[in-house]
């Protein structure tokens, strides 16, 4: 499969402290791909750098081949790649369907497909669609941040922590609508401190500690591996 | 009718039509906290720099009171439609000059560099119009200028008078209210303004490009600012270069009153301080003999404080947003 994303020896600074020390991943088509690490290993760093948020000071990031890293966030997003980011950050005093258009922004109109699309992978978002987002619970929230990421009509979808703060039964939930997302075509890049609900989906997998990559492979060798075992599997 | 009835409706009028010039500084006040956080104190001097403009181009075209109402009614137009887009210019420009460079610096520097453009364009109306107050180009003929709409057109017998001045201050305000309303909830680029203002991080993530979108609450706010100014200058029949500091102070004022931030609030907001002016500026007396205009500052002031104390988010102002 061809190489969608392709971080290049990536450091990023907040100020003059280093997020992220030479980080090299790649995601190709049809993935999924999880970054797991603990609290400030630098996992959100990672995206928000891939987002354009952040410029990295050294390395590129190549999407489809072509440089994306020295552009700025909007034009990332115009590019396919859509983020639904750590703490959901969804429009609080905008509607449901606000918030999906906005989803849309770059493509102008949203395409009726992709909402119909949206709206059957998370049925609740129909119920509400005319409810302000802030309003609703953070499952529905979070929810909606992966729907509203969905009508960008992504190549890559950079999936921040989306189980964080779900109770057991919807953190299934979610991971099982995120391998649906996947099925139907869509290449994502995981975050998660979820290590084995993250694993347990993902296709590959990237450690990450104190912003260096240590360890990588595919799922079922990390599922396997000592130090995820005991790191972040809980395992003693 | 009795007498205080006359003057109470009197007052209510000039209220009104202070109080929606009020209301359309207030609203480029608001538009711009709303997205950045930051009180542009420039934008007293934006209205200002409008009204001179307009004063200007009617000069230039030289049409006077003689020259006919097709004439006149044009002149009026353009110079309406010529002072918003000079002063949405000027905003966007203070923007793109001043404020954009400050966007990631501490919040105090983008504020005394709106006290610094607010000197500069004070120096700039000066320059232009000297420092003494001037009276507009006569373009409106004087048995148009003060006729009382209620008794020629409506018929009605009546004291009270609502001038064809007082017809264009709200013929020209209300329109422009509800255009705003309308782009800035039903439009694709002001629903980007409202998700800019809710969350800039997560606009950009959504393919908004956050400086022109700004950019877009400097241009409404100068354009609104510019009409105001050119509507002042008719209203009040003179400009200085002094005049965008009262009347911004009193629509900054209004704007945190209504809950700086929101569009109907800066509206509400100016509404209510422009009908405390007039009230306090003549009827007032009627009950309290000491009372006069030398008190009107003071009274809209003390609004300020006791909203500040009170209620900090205005009338309408929404509880800080919540941060999940």
């Amino acid at each position: 499969m061809p190489t969608m994303l392709e971080v290049q020896d990536v450091s990023a600074y907040y100020g003059n402290i280093q997020a992220l020390k030479n980080v090299t991943l790649h995601v190709d088509q049809g993935e999924i791909v999880t970054l797991i690490g603990s609290n400030g290993a630098g996992k959100s760093t990672t995206l928000k750098t891939i987002s354009g948020l952040l410029r990295p000071r050294t390395g590129s990031i190549k999407l489809k081949g072509e440089v994306i890293s020295d552009k700025p966030a909007h034009v990332v997003a115009g590019l396919g790649i859509a983020q639904s980011p750590e703490g959901r950050r969804i429009f609080n005093r905008m509607t449901v369907m606000e918030n999906l258009e906005l989803g849309a922004y770059s493509h102008g109109k949203p395409d009726p497909v992709d909402l119909e699309r949206v709206l059957t992978l998370f049925p609740r978002l129909r119920e509400r669609i005319g409810q302000k987002a802030g309003t609703m619970s953070g499952g529905e929230q979070q929810m909606l941040a992966i729907g509203r990421a969905l009508m960008a009509k992504p190549t890559v979808l950079l999936l921040d922590e989306p189980s964080l703060g779900l109770s057991p039964i919807l953190i299934d939930a979610i991971f099982n609508i995120i391998k649906e997302i996947n099925a139907q075509g869509t290449t994502v890049l995981l975050v998660e401190q979820n290590a084995l609900k993250a694993l347990d989906v993902a296709n590959r997998g990237y450690v990450i500690q104190t912003g260096n990559i240590v360890l990588t492979g595919t799922a079922k060798e990390l599922l396997g591996n000592d130090m995820v075992r005991k790191a972040y599997l809980g395992e003693e | 009718m009795n007498v205080t009835v006359t003057l109470f409706l009197q007052y209510l009028i000039i209220g009104l039509a202070t109080g929606s010039l009020i209301a359309l500084i207030a609203l480029g006040y608001t538009l711009v906290y709303g997205i950045i956080e930051l009180i542009n104190f420039a934008h007293g001097e934006v209205f200002m720099m409008g009204a001179f403009f307009a004063a200007t181009l009617i000069a230039l075209t030289g049409i006077t009171n003689e020259s006919g109402g097709v004439a006149i009614v044009g002149i009026l137009l353009v110079a309406l439609v010529g002072s918003m887009i000079f002063s949405a210019a000027l905003n966007f420009g203070i923007d793109r000059v001043g404020y954009q460079r400050l966007r990631n610096a501490p919040r105090l520097a983008a504020l005394i560099a709106a006290i610094g453009f607010s000197f500069i364009l004070q120096n700039i109306g000066i320059y232009w119009r000297g420092s003494n107050p001037f009276r507009p180009p006569e373009i409106i003929p004087a048995e148009y200028r003060s006729m009382n709409i209620l008794t020629e057109w409506l018929g009605l017998d009546t004291a009270v008078r609502f001038r064809l001045l007082d017809l264009f201050v709200i013929g020209v305000t209300i329109p422009l209210l509800v255009g705003l309303t309308w782009f800035v909830y039903k439009t694709r680029v002001g629903t980007a303004m409202r998700a800019t203002a809710q969350d800039r991080e997560a606009a950009s993530l959504m393919g908004i490009n956050i400086n022109w979108t700004i950019g877009v609450a400097f241009l409404l706010g100068g354009a609104l600012a510019g009409a105001a100014g050119m509507v002042a200058l008719y209203y009040n029949d003179n400009a200085r270069f002094q005049m965008g500091f009262r009347y911004g102070l009193f629509a900054f004022t209004a704007a945190v009153l209504g809950g700086i931030g929101n569009l109907t609030g800066a509206v509400v907001g100016g509404l209510l301080i422009g009908l405390a002016w007039s009230f306090s500026d003549g009827f007032v007396k009627l009950f309290i003999p000491a009372w006069g205009p030398q008190w009107t500052t003071s009274l809209v002031f003390g609004l300020l404080i006791l909203v500040l104390v009170f209620r900090p988010s205005g009338l309408l102002g929404e509880e800080t947003p919540d941060k999940v």
